[in-house]
């Protein structure tokens, strides 16, 4: 079996500031990582392939210096990595995003599962892994908590608000990770010496044969107005005491606001 | 001269420090008062690749140096003492089979020590034998393709939970040292016996049990080295030993500190943080400076080692340095965090009773000094 895992390079969350002047990340001086949802995607592939037998293939959209993504998840245990990267795939939202790992998927060819994280932790949209199963024409589960491959059909249980739902799909297929499917494994040191030697390719626009036109910023139809913390709400406020008096306090309180 | 790790180093400490800091210290303390061997912890480092560092990759090992097997203990000393002494008495084993074992004995017991797959320990000490080798009491009579084993050790590390041990027997009492040999013993071996768990100061979890041999029967083929080779195997077990003792102080140490400085940061007196305070900066400079010193004298020491060099005076220079440098420390973290220091709501009254291990465990400072000076006279003698 063949599991392709796309993973995304993101700031580490813990040290990102937003720059109150321009509303932006600052990025400056912080460290990389690999998105941590990404993570249990790849955790969730290492599983598959040890039951099921087969390989990883890890793959990144991103600038150069994503492929130190791709050395992490390769020392986790993936077996291999591709980066594809192109100056004409900067500005990307996810319409393109999507585009262009479905290019880079369709090139690799054969493949039988593909995985993302749910929403990556910078960009949030949890639009990347929906459109890229649009582009390849296969069936999508999103919020994976687990997923089992059984008789050759892919059994998917996913964590929805408030109940779990089981769907079987035929595969190919594609799904999102969500957190508490795994915890992804430490890389191990054989893992971290083998990805330092391993030779990641770097596929441009034109090796995954893709229309420039629907790449980068000029295949991107979303237009970022504006960037804001959300406002803080007040602390609301607690009502103890017996349940009778309570409820009328309540009551009382909800007339005032002209709730009721 | 180039103090600086490569970038494959770097790499390496990086992974084990992450795994330090998700894993090894959120549980240090439970694991600690648990009172049970840290088995989780241990068969994680194997998994990581962590128990065969420094032996060659045909070995099942990484084909990594002492140094970066030092470096990593000394992470692991930071993060939960107790896991960095089972990884410390581990190499016991390992590397008197890597220096002295046959092919043979390298494929059937290094191997599974290298992988993590088995736990090692090494037997030396005994009640009336530790600093004085010569003394060892337990008997090893040949008995035709045979060695038959009486006695005890005491106070072995991982003892009763390792399943490969290097054993230091005496053929011939009367030589003392002259009549050392060392033995490859697995555990169930008819006639190998395990004695009561010491109950110690700190690391209540951590094995240091008694052997006893009765009896027991070791094949011939099983001797390290040679016959009444031991007292070489266990010398020169014991200056690697050093290394990974004074690096496991180190890490102590560093996480004292550590503890230390975010306390004087935090903690308010007289309206403001203590770390403000002259008195308590004074006591920061002298941690750092003494961690520093006795890191480099143990890296140092492990780069030797590595390079071929004689290493064993800066290895004995480095453990009773770091020993003693470690117990200072911990006694400053303590007297900074002040009443809390004393109390179990804050780590450093245990790395306080940790650290003093440091200073007698494989040799006390004293028998450290006489090392030195050995070597010292040696050297003027020689010149």
């Amino acid at each position: 079996m063949h599991f392709i895992v796309c993973i995304k390079q993101v700031p580490d969350t813990t040290e990102v500031r937003i720059d109150p002047a321009t509303n932006t990340l600052v990025r400056e001086g912080v460290p990389s990582i690999i998105n941590p949802f990404d993570e249990n995607a790849i955790e969730a592939a290492l599983q598959l392939r040890e039951k099921h037998g087969g390989k990883v293939t890890v793959i990144t959209m991103g600038p150069p210096q994503a492929e130190q993504a791709l050395r992490e998840a390769l020392a986790m245990g993936a077996d291999e990595a591709i980066l594809i990267s192109d100056r004409a795939f900067a500005g990307s939202d996810t319409l393109a995003t999507s585009y262009t790992l479905a290019r880079a998927i369709n090139k690799i060819g054969d493949y039988d599962l593909v995985l993302c994280g749910k929403q990556a932790f910078d960009g949030d949209t949890a639009q990347v892994g929906p459109g890229l199963a649009e582009h390849l024409g296969i069936p999508q589960v999103t919020y994976a908590i687990d997923a089992q491959i059984v008789d050759g059909r892919l059994r998917v249980k996913r964590l929805l608000e408030s109940y779990f739902e089981v769907v079987e799909t035929p595969l190919p297929a594609l799904i999102t990770c969500v957190k508490q499917m795994n915890e992804p494994r430490h890389a191990g040191l054989r893992g971290v010496m083998k990805a330092r030697k391993a030779q990641i390719p770097t596929w441009t626009a034109q090796d995954i044969e893709a229309d420039v036109e629907r790449c980068g910023l000029t295949g991107s139809p979303t237009n970022v107005i504006r960037v804001f913390p959300p406002q803080r709400h007040r602390a609301g406020e607690k009502l103890e005491g017996d349940v009778e008096q309570v409820v009328q306090t309540l009551i009382s309180k909800l007339r005032e606001a002209k709730v009721l | 001269m180039d103090f600086a790790f490569t970038e494959e180093q770097q790499e390496i400490f990086a992974a084990v420090k992450e795994f330090c800091d998700d894993v090894l210290k959120p549980r240090a303390r439970e694991v600690d008062e648990a009172g049970e061997y840290p088995w989780d912890n241990v068969r994680q480092l194997g998994e990581l690749d962590l128990m065969g560092i420094a032996i060659p990759e045909q070995y099942g090992g990484l084909g990594l140096g002492v140094l970066e097997w030092a470096v990593v203990g000394e992470l692991l000393s930071a993060a939960c003492t107790t896991t960095g002494a089972v990884y410390g008495a581990h190499m016991l084993a390992e590397y008197p089979i890597l220096q002295f074992g046959t092919e043979e004995q390298k494929q059937k017991y290094l191997r599974p020590l290298a992988t993590g797959e088995k736990i090692g320990a090494f037997g030396l000490t005994e009640p009336s034998a530790g600093s004085d080798a010569g003394n060892v009491q337990t008997r090893a009579d040949r008995d035709g393709d045979e060695y038959i084993l009486n006695g005890s050790k005491i106070f072995i590390t991982n003892g009763g939970d390792a399943e490969i041990y290097v054993i230091i027997a005496n053929v011939d009492p009367a030589r003392g040292t002259r009549g050392l040999t060392a033995f490859i013993l697995e555990k169930g071996m008819p006639g190998f016996e395990f004695g009561k768990n010491e109950e110690k100061m700190a690391y209540k979890s951590l094995s240091n049990r008694e052997l006893i041999f009765n009896d027991c029967r070791v094949p011939a083929e099983n001797i390290l080295y040679k016959e009444k080779g031991g007292f070489r195997v266990a010398m020169e077990t014991l200056a690697v030993g050093r290394i990974g003792m004074a690096i496991g102080a180190v890490g102590l140490a560093q996480a004292a500190y550590d503890a230390a400085v975010e306390y004087a940061m935090t903690r308010v007196q007289f309206g403001r943080h203590i770390s403000e305070f002259q008195a308590i900066q004074f006591k920061l400079a002298d941690m750092a400076t003494d961690i520093e010193c006795a890191r480099l004298l143990s890296y140092q020491a492990a780069w030797r080692k590595d390079a071929g060099l004689d290493f064993e005076k800066q290895a004995a220079m480095a453990k009773v340095f770091a020993s003693e440098a470690c117990s200072r420390v911990c006694d400053q973290a303590v007297q900074i965090h002040g009443g809390y220091g004393y109390t179990k709501e804050y780590p450093v009254e245990r790395y306080f009773r940790e650290a003093k291990l440091f200073e007698i465990v494989e040799g006390t400072s004293e028998i450290q000094r006489l090392v030195i000076a050995n070597r010292l006279l040696k050297e003027a003698k020689a010149k």
